[in-house]
């Protein structure tokens, strides 16, 4: 009799632990993406300045410049998802890499103290969000594999949970921008 | 900053002057303390001899003796080599510092203070001796450095309730200013439990040091391997320790052939290099001019002075100026 209520005393206490374990996993992933979300805020915010500052010098990079606004304007809309939230994100690290790359040509702009610490304020924030990228992606590593693992897994289907994904780093990220191209189109 | 080479160079050439005198003066010193030696020897023994006959032979007097004995002869070496070790520092060690950096101030008898090593987190144990020399500090670059030598200690009690004590850390000690700016502690230690356990008990052991801070995992195999980090802030940590930064480390401790010990708090990087001895003290059993005597200072304090270029300290790229 007493042997059983052992093993069934340390039975439910594995599962409120693997059940703790879970949650806290979760509940990790969701702070670290609302750091992600901060940081790509404070980015967001560094736009229409840094759009004001040196659209008037770069007339033939017009067209950067309008996707940058739009993909702000689409970001800072209500209630978006966080998948397309990253995607967003992908999209405005490669138009804001194809500005500064662009600003390289202009050496006046260049020199501008403005335009300086323009340039080190997103340099900042670029880090600041690469390090809170690769936080969140750890965190769903070790969500996704909580709930894919022996035996915490069949706690994870009971409660409903799936895989997450990471932040992808995209193509055109990993390869170096291609100027001449950017003229061209 | 002059290349290992340059130096080695500027160590047998432009130091061979100096370093022919401190030769000849080696040789005499190791003959005295030789002689000094034997007859300190002779004296010891003649003397517990003297008393052994007295008492008969009790075992207490032979404790007695071999403590004084020792610890006398420690003093006397120490006198022995006190005005060689002086001028070595003088015209060996500050001319190889001068030549790295010429901003950068030596001061052969004091060590980096208490409170930075406290401060670094690196070492939670108690202090209950710490002792150091070869202070350097100075400004690379519009960096701030400063590191020693420096040997902590606790105390222990054994068994049978004698003093002991126990080293906690014996090496250099490096804090230098960093370019980032951040706000929490992030501490980066040897990974001895997954290098010893492997992987999945290393790893939960890891997970659950009570007397650190979160574990941080990295997304660097390599450095995951070599160093274990810990952080109160998950963001921060890989703030910090970039992709680039963590391969300068591994080249670092590549380089340092020693355990390193590295930790950022408050505005600065603080490494320590566990040695295990004390450094740029002048050899006095083996010659001055011999490669491996040699390399050895050049090499430490290359190592040292060089972080501030190695991990690009000096680049203040980020809003931090």
């Amino acid at each position: 009799m007493s042997t059983n209520l052992i093993i069934f005393g340390v039975i439910v206490i594995a599962l409120i632990l693997m059940y703790n374990s879970l949650v806290a996993k979760k509940n990790q992933v969701k702070n670290i993406f609302a750091s992600v979300d901060t940081q790509l805020k404070k980015r967001y915010d560094l736009i229409p300045n840094l759009v004001a500052t040196v659209s008037k010098y770069m007339e033939h990079e017009k067209s950067l410049f309008t996707e940058v606004t739009k993909l702000r304007a689409e970001a800072n809309k209500p209630n978006i998802s966080d998948a397309h939230k990253m995607n967003l994100d992908t999209k405005v690290t490669a138009a804001l890499g194809s500005i500064m790359v662009a600003v390289e040509n202009y050496p006046d702009l260049k020199a501008n103290e403005n335009v300086m610490h323009l340039q080190r304020s997103l340099n900042e924030v670029e880090e600041q969000i690469a390090a809170a990228r690769r936080a969140f992606n750890q965190a769903v590593t070790d969500y996704n594999n909580a709930i894919e693992m022996f035996p915490s897994n069949f706690m994870a289907s009971a409660m409903r949970y799936t895989k997450k994904d990471v932040f992808e780093i995209s193509e055109t990220q990993r390869e170096n921008i291609n100027v001449k191209e950017l003229f061209n189109t | 900053m002059k290349s290992l080479s340059q130096l080695t160079n500027f160590y047998y050439q432009v130091l061979f002057k100096p370093l022919e005198v401190l030769e000849k003066n080696r040789k005499q010193l190791r003959h005295r303390i030789l002689v000094v030696g034997v007859l300190f020897t002779l004296f010891t023994l003649a003397l517990y001899s003297f008393v052994f006959s007295l008492t008969h032979g009790e075992s207490n007097i032979m404790m007695f003796f071999a403590f004084g004995y020792f610890a006398l002869g420690g003093i006397i070496y120490k006198i022995l080599i006190k005005d060689y070790t002086k001028e070595f520092k003088e015209k060996i060690i500050l001319p190889l510092i001068t030549e790295l950096d010429s901003h950068l101030n030596y001061v052969p008898e004091q060590h980096i203070s208490q409170r930075h090593f406290q401060n670094s987190k690196l070492f939670n144990s108690r202090i209950d001796r710490f002792a150091g020399n070869d202070f350097v500090h100075g400004k690379i670059d519009d960096v701030h450095i400063e590191f020693s030598d420096i040997h902590v200690e606790k105390k222990t009690k054994s068994s049978k309730n004698q003093d002991s004590w126990t080293t906690i850390f014996q090496g250099l000690f490096i804090v230098a200013d960093f370019h980032k700016h951040f706000k929490g502690s992030t501490v980066i230690l040897p990974d001895t439990a997954q290098s010893t356990f492997g992987d999945l008990i290393g790893g939960w052991l890891q997970s659950n040091n009570a007397s650190r801070e979160e574990l941080v995992k990295m997304d660097n195999p390599e450095f995951e391997k070599v160093f274990v980090v810990y952080s109160n802030d998950q963001i921060e940590a890989r703030y910090i320790l970039s992709h680039s930064l963590m391969e300068k480390l591994l080249v670092f401790k590549k380089r340092s052939k020693h355990n390193i010990y590295i930790s950022f708090i408050g505005a600065s990087i603080h490494m320590a290099i566990e040695y295990n001895k004390d450094l740029f003290e002048p050899s006095i059993f083996h010659s001055l001019l011999d490669y491996k005597i040699a390399m050895e200072y050049v090499q430490s304090l290359h190592l040292c002075i060089g972080i501030v270029e190695e991990l690009q300290l000096n680049q203040k790229l980020w809003s931090k100026q």
